[in-house]
Order: C-alpha cells, then structure tokens, then sequence
C-alpha cells in the first residue's frame, strides 16, 4: 500500500472522489461511487460531502446543552455530621477551588483541564472544524486542521475523569456519621455531554479538510 | 484477483483511499517492520508488525486475565476513625444506581469493563484462527469493524487517572489503601498500550482478505518484487502539493 497516484512527482494529489469512486472510512478499499456498503468492512460508503455536517452540529448543539446544566448542578453532595462544612455540594469549579484550598494544586490542574478547558475547547475547535470544511485551504491550513481535529479525537475522551471519580467518591467516602458522598445530577449532564462531543468529532468527516467541496444545490439534497 | 501493483481506476480494484483525506494509493503488499504513510496528509496507512497476530491474541489473553482480577478482587479501600469501607469496580459503577443516575451505571460499567473485554474477545475471534496460515472464522470481518467501531468507548486507562484523582481527594478524609483490583487496572493499561503498537488495521484487513474472508476477485495476490518497486517510489517522492480546491 504505497504510491500516490503514480504517475508525476508534481502531479495533484487525486482523490478517490475526484477519480469517481468512494473510498471506505473503515478500511481504504476502494469502490465504484454508486456502491452503498463496502463489500471488505461492511462500512457504510459515504462520499465526502457537505451534508455529514448535520450530524456533527446536532451532536455539538446536544453536547452544548448538556453541558450548561453540567456546572449549574453539583457533581457531588458531601455529608458531613462531624466535620464544620455539614453538607455541602459542589458543582465542577467548586471541586477544582476546593482541590486548590487544600493545596493540591496539580490535580486541581488536571481536573480544571480535564473538565473546563477541554470541553470547551472541543466546542469551539469543532464548531471552527464544521465552519470552514469543504471550504478551500491551503497546505498547511490543511495540515493545521488535521492536526486540531486529531487532539479533539485524542483528548475528547479524557473529560470522562470527572464521572469516574465521582463514581470512586461516591462508592468509596461511605463512612456513616464521619463523612459520606453522593454523586449529583451534574453526573449525568456532563456525562453526556462529553459522549455527545465525542459523537460530534467522530462524525466529521476529515476529508472535507482537503478540498473545497460545493454545497449541494438545494433541489439536489430534496431529490435525495 | 489482481497483480499486485495493478489497478482499475473504473473499479477502485487494486486501490487504497487515505481513510483521512482520501487520496488514492496503489495498494502494495509491505513487509514487516515497514511504515506506509500518505503522501498527502502523513495518516499511517499501514504499519506491519512480526508476529504481531500472536502478540495482540496474547496480550488479549492477558487483559481478559487482568479484568476478571479487577472485577472480583477488591478496588480500594477506605478507613476513618474505626469506620471502614471498602469498593469493588463493580461498586464504583453501582454508585450511580440511585434514581435516575441509573443509565449511568450502565454506561460506567461499559467503559471501564465491559467494552475493553468485548474489544479482547473480538480480536482473539478474529486473530487466533488466523496466526500461522490459518482461515479466518465466520463473520471475522463483522467483528474486527466492531472492535475498531468500539475503540474509542473503551475508557479504562483514564479510569485509572481518574482513580488518582479521587485518591489525592480522599487523602485528607481517611485512609486510603489499594485493593488488588487497583493494580490489576494499572497492569491492564500498560497491556492495552502495548496491543495497540502492534495493531495494525489495514495489516489485518488484507489478511483477513487474503484468507478469503472475501472472494469478490478484488483481493491483491503478493508479488514482492513489485511491492518492492512501488515502494521506491513512494520513498523518494515528497508528499506532493495540493491543488484541489
Ligand atoms: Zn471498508
Ligand atoms: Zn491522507
């Protein structure tokens, strides 16, 4: 598996759409551009078009929604019959501002990280990513695109942290009169959120980052 | 079937599209240790490795080994003024069973076990009849999509950040001490890291293809003088200049 198109070294790059034929997501094959299926992975066969963006801005919207109740509500309910707090309930940036109290300021870092700057950071890269797809760029603009949405793939996953460590606290801090923790509604918003984001960037296709691609006329998409 | 080095640009036979930017590639049968990258975007197209069937069926093996220790052995346990309490994995995940944190559980319970063993499960299915020159088993195509499908599901190494977290939280509360569970998720990890240096997806594709999980007549027959060639040719051309708009 090797060669480009073979033929110049200064010849365009030809892709397996402008050559009239679809290539597999999945696994590289390469098929007539009317196959549905491929007949290798059994991926469905989707030229790049400007249409999978859909999906990817209805996962981003969902992702966004759920995620504004994720810090309104507490991520963890803390009661505490011995210590001065008695309960208490902390949203995500009352964690990270309590870690920080008690002076654990790397974890206070990574949970920062983990839970504010990379989901906000997904949003913006991916939004950015679905606005300017199929739109034409340069060399290095394409290879800039690449590379941010390959962090988002990368890095999208690890915003989980939080909902594991309030499932470890919650099952683990059950000391009875001493102290004990339940996990908050937050839990679950944030949760998915980050599952829907991870949804958003994996459905963008990033082979709209390449070429500049006409939207479809309107009467197209309808016959469809 | 086609000669290697041959193909047909009316069916797509005999060629590879970049699955991140979709130039097209002549499909060349690559031997061990060497890299195919795109020449336009530098997407790794293909990456064999020797033996790498027994090492993934291997380390498979030891990660389904890992996880049923994690499962049933104790995770963490935690102490305070003569108040103890001690958690499983399967604890960890119960701690959303109140109300409507329900769906949670379920979820958790996915990531952290029940994907990552699926994901073993499939590649032992799918590699174990194939090491040697063996036939590939029924559906083996279906269950390696799967397993690739399910990839990024599969959360138990951040399940062990998130365990430090929770530890340095719980520091100033009480004691904490570390069940077995806790080490067998640390070794998981490191065995889950190793299987994905030696997958390699379009290595495993072709396999499966050449075993004749597939007869559509499509699949490249090895002819190593002509890989060889292609190959010479890719090595020394840069990645040529986009022109597509
Ligand atoms: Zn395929
Ligand atoms: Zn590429």
């Amino acid at each position: 598996m090797s060669a480009s198109d073979g033929l110049s070294d200064h010849a365009p790059v030809l892709t397996a759409h402008r050559a009239g034929l679809v290539g597999c997501r999945g696994c590289g094959r390469v098929w007539p551009e009317t196959t549905d299926v491929c007949g290798r992975c059994g991926a469905p066969l989707v030229p790049p078009d400007r249409r999978s963006l859909q999906a990817v801005w209805a996962w981003w919207l969902a992702g966004l929604i759920f995620y504004i109740p994720a810090n309104l509500w507490p991520m963890l309910r803390t009661q505490s019959f011995l210590g001065l707090a008695g309960n208490t309930e902390a949203t995500i940036l009352g964690g990270v501002i309590d870690l920080m109290h008690y002076g654990n300021y790397g974890i206070a870092a990574i949970v920062f990280v983990a839970s504010i700057v990379v989901p906000i950071g997904k949003f913006v890269v991916i939004a950015w990513l679905a606005r300017v797809a199929g739109k034409p760029a340069s060399v290095e603009a394409a290879h800039t695109r690449l590379r941010a949405l390959e962090a988002v793939e990368f890095i999208g996953r690890w915003s989980m942290i939080d909902v594991f460590v309030v499932a470890i606290l919650s099952a683990l801090v059950q000391l009875g009169f001493v102290a004990s923790i339940h996990p908050g509604p937050a839990a679950v918003s944030f949760a998915l959120s980050v599952a829907f984001t991870m949804l958003s960037a994996l459905s963008f296709d990033p082979r709209l980052i390449w070429r500049g691609l006409p939207l479809r006329t309107r009467r197209d998409r309808t016959a469809e | 079937m086609i000669e290697a080095g041959q193909y047909d640009m009316r069916t797509g036979a005999g060629l590879i599209a970049c699955p991140r930017c979709d130039a097209l590639h002549v499909e060349a049968e690559l031997t061990e240790g060497e890299t195919a990258r795109c020449v336009r975007c530098g997407h790794v197209l293909a990456r064999p490795r020797e033996g790498a069937f027994t090492q993934i069926v291997a380390l498979s093996f030891t990660s389904l080994v890992l996880m049923v220790a994690a499962v049933f052995f104790p995770f963490l346990e935690v102490s305070r003024m003569g108040i103890g309490n001690a958690t499983s994995l399967f604890g960890v995940a119960m701690a959303f069973s109140e109300g409507w944190l329900m769906p949670l559980t379920v979820a958790v319970l996915a990531f952290i076990v029940g994907l990552p063993a699926l994901r073993a499960v499939l590649l032992v299915y799918v590699l174990l009849p194939m090491r040697g020159q063996g036939r590939p088993a029924r559906h083996a195509g279906e269950a390696f999509r799967l397993s690739e499908l399910l990839r990024p599901w599969s959360m138990a190494e951040i399940f062990v950040i998130g365990t430090s977290v929770a530890l340095v939280k719980v520091a100033g509360l009480a004691t904490v001490s570390l069940g077995p569970a806790f080490w067998a998720f640390c070794a998981l990890i490191i065995v889950g890291a190793a299987s994905d240096v030696f997958t390699c997806a379009a290595t495993i594709w072709d396999t499966l293809e050449d075993r004749g999980a597939f007869t559509d007549g499509r699949e490249v027959v090895p002819d190593p003088e002509t890989a060889a060639h292609d190959r010479q040719i890719v090595e020394g051309t840069p990645p040529a200049p986009d022109h597509a708009a």
